[in-house]
């Protein structure tokens, strides 16, 4: 039987709502990057509506197709044929039987072959991953009110392809507890490493169990060098693509030495130095949003 | 066998056809390769209309250079920048083969960047060809996974810095980001295993696709046809005498069959 959608192309009609949602993409595109948030919005709608009218569109003057119904009587008449014939019908006919079982056999053996091999692909990164609690030097090293860079080999097995970088700054004591403000280097917006603004105390450089520390001068924050994100001392954003503050590391003292920990991203921080309130999260990856409605789009982070 | 009564211009043809006829009786690749070689074009195609060739020409490039420079290459990062360096300076050509896969890279981006522009001012990804325009947006994923690959390869600074913005530009995307970029780094930082595992993408993975997607898109070219500039006085359909048959498709007509209505 000669289909009749065979004879034409399958052109859809000419139509002018695809020019509206591609503008409604474009303002929802230009809504995610700048403020006010409702611009977004409003292009979500002129799509959603535009691609309604389109599809409407589309779909008008199709008629579904049904695929001709199987005569009864063909599929009943062949048993009672072979019945006359003789031989009992067929239950469950051998071709049959032969090619399932060679589609099982098939993908059984597939499975055993392909499922490990993703496995051990896609698995070991999110295995055995974790932080080691880094020794960085005794606590004279950091004067107080002062940032000292410190680059440390965060997986010493690694050596130096594990190098990180950390802004160290003893604030002093806070109820009998020496306060740090230690602030990691990867930039919050795409991880670029950020620099101090502000000279440094070369002269002064040292170095303990492989981590160099320099002292700088007197900074007025931070900068990245590869997209202009800024940062004041304590980490908050201050200008620039960056979508939150500086991550931190936590930190340990023992035996009079100060011990690196586990990072955790910071939304932003109140106030300055042992008395900054810090809005602490779990650690993300740089351009992730911690906080707000944009956070809702990294509900679950893998193992760090 | 030649009887001694044949020219030279006959034995020398006998020469050249015999084995020709060996193999095609045998396996009929002679006029399979002669399907696939001269087929029936539009009379007016445009010389824009051998992006497509020139893009996989570039390819071709791209997979023998690489092929040969991974037989100098470490990919370690003990190794990696040192082997460049080698390959650059000491070893006999090896700045050519290099500096072949490294700006040919470019012109390969480029080539399909233009050949895709063709398409789309031509209208030759519409009916019955949109599969064709999938697998080729498909192709140029692949070519941009390759370029992203293989940019960390030299394992310098700007390659470095480079991959750490890349993996974050990946991490963003929503819910499975952070896993996708864990994923690539191998772990949680760039380490020996991103460079090995982006080695092994560039150079297997992707490559591996890329030969399959290009033989689809070949297929379907072949089957297809080329379609006539937009500026055909052939308008589409209305030139021919006959019916075209349904294996008319390959005659280059941008429709496939004539709208019998029309007049």
């Amino acid at each position: 039987m000669q289909q009749p959608h065979d004879e034409h192309p399958h052109v859809p009609g000419p139509s002018l709502w695809p020019i509206g949602f591609a503008i409604g993409v474009v303002v929802l595109l230009v809504g995610l990057i700048i403020s006010p948030w409702w611009i977004g919005g409003l292009g979500a709608i002129v799509a959603l509506g535009f691609a309604f009218l389109w599809v409407r569109d589309l779909t008008r003057g199709t008629e579904l197709t049904h695929a001709p119904e199987v005569a009864p009587e063909s599929a009943a008449a062949r048993p009672a044929a072979a019945h006359e014939a003789g031989s009992p019908p067929e239950r469950y006919p051998r071709a049959k039987f032969l090619e399932l079982s060679t589609l099982g056999l098939g993908g059984v053996i597939g499975g055993l072959v392909t499922v490990p091999a993703l496995g051990f692909m896609v698995l070991p990164p999110f295995l055995k991953q974790g932080f080691k609690d880094i020794d960085v030097g005794p606590l004279s090293e950091f004067p107080e009110g002062k940032f000292v860079i410190v680059t440390f080999a965060s997986d010493p097995a690694e050596a130096s392809v594990s190098r990180k970088t950390a802004f160290v700054r003893y604030n002093g004591p806070q109820n009998g507890q020496p306060s740090f403000t230690i602030i990691s280097n990867h930039c919050a917006h795409l991880g670029c490493p950020v620099q101090p603004n502000g000279p440094l105390d070369q002269a002064h450089a040292s170095e303990y169990k492989g981590s160099a520390i320099i002292p700088t001068v007197s900074i007025a924050g931070f900068g990245c060098p590869c997209h202009g994100g800024q940062y004041d001392t304590e980490g908050n954003r201050t200008a620039g693509p960056p979508v939150r503050a500086l991550d931190r590391y936590s930190f340990s003292i023992r035996n009079g030495n100060l011990f690196i920990g586990k990072p955790f991203s910071v939304s932003r921080v109140d106030g300055t130095g042992a008395t900054a309130t810090i809005h602490k999260w779990t650690f993300a990856y740089p351009g992730e949003h911690v906080s707000g409605l944009e956070s809702w789009l990294y509900p679950i982070q893998p193992p760090h | 066998m030649a009887p001694r009564s044949q020219t030279p211009k006959q034995q020398l043809q006998a020469a050249i056809t015999y084995p020709l006829d060996w193999l095609e009786e045998r396996s009929g690749i002679v006029g399979g390769v002669k399907y696939f070689l001269f087929r029936k074009v539009p009379g007016d195609v445009n010389w824009f209309q051998t992006l497509g060739a020139a893009t996989l020409t570039a390819f071709l490039v791209q997979a023998l250079t690489g092929v040969i420079l991974a037989m100098y290459y470490k990919p370690t990062t003990g190794d990696a920048y040192n082997s460049i360096q080698h390959i650059t300076n000491d070893i006999w050509a090896g700045w050519l083969v290099r500096g072949m896969h490294r700006w040919g890279a470019s012109v390969f981006i480029i080539l399909m960047f233009m050949h895709m522009g063709r398409v789309f001012l031509f209208g030759a990804y519409k009916y019955p060809r949109e599969l064709n325009w999938i697998i080729g947006v498909l192709l140029l994923a692949m070519g941009l996974g390759e370029g992203f690959t293989g940019y960390l390869l030299p394992w310098d600074q700007t390659a470095y810095w480079a991959t750490v913005v890349g993996i974050n530009i990946n991490g963003t995307a929503p819910f499975l980001g952070p896993f996708l970029s864990q994923f690539l780094q191998g772990g949680t930082y760039i380490n020996d295993t991103t460079l090995s595992r982006f080695y092994s993408i560039h150079m297997l993975m992707i490559p591996g696709a890329i030969f399959a997607l290009i033989g689809l898109h070949l297929y379907l070219v072949v089957r297809l046809g080329v379609t006539s500039p937009p500026w055909s006085k052939e308008a589409a359909g209305t030139g021919s005498t006959e019916p075209p048959s349904s294996t008319d498709g390959r005659s280059g007509l941008v429709s496939p069959t004539p709208r019998r209505s029309a007049d």
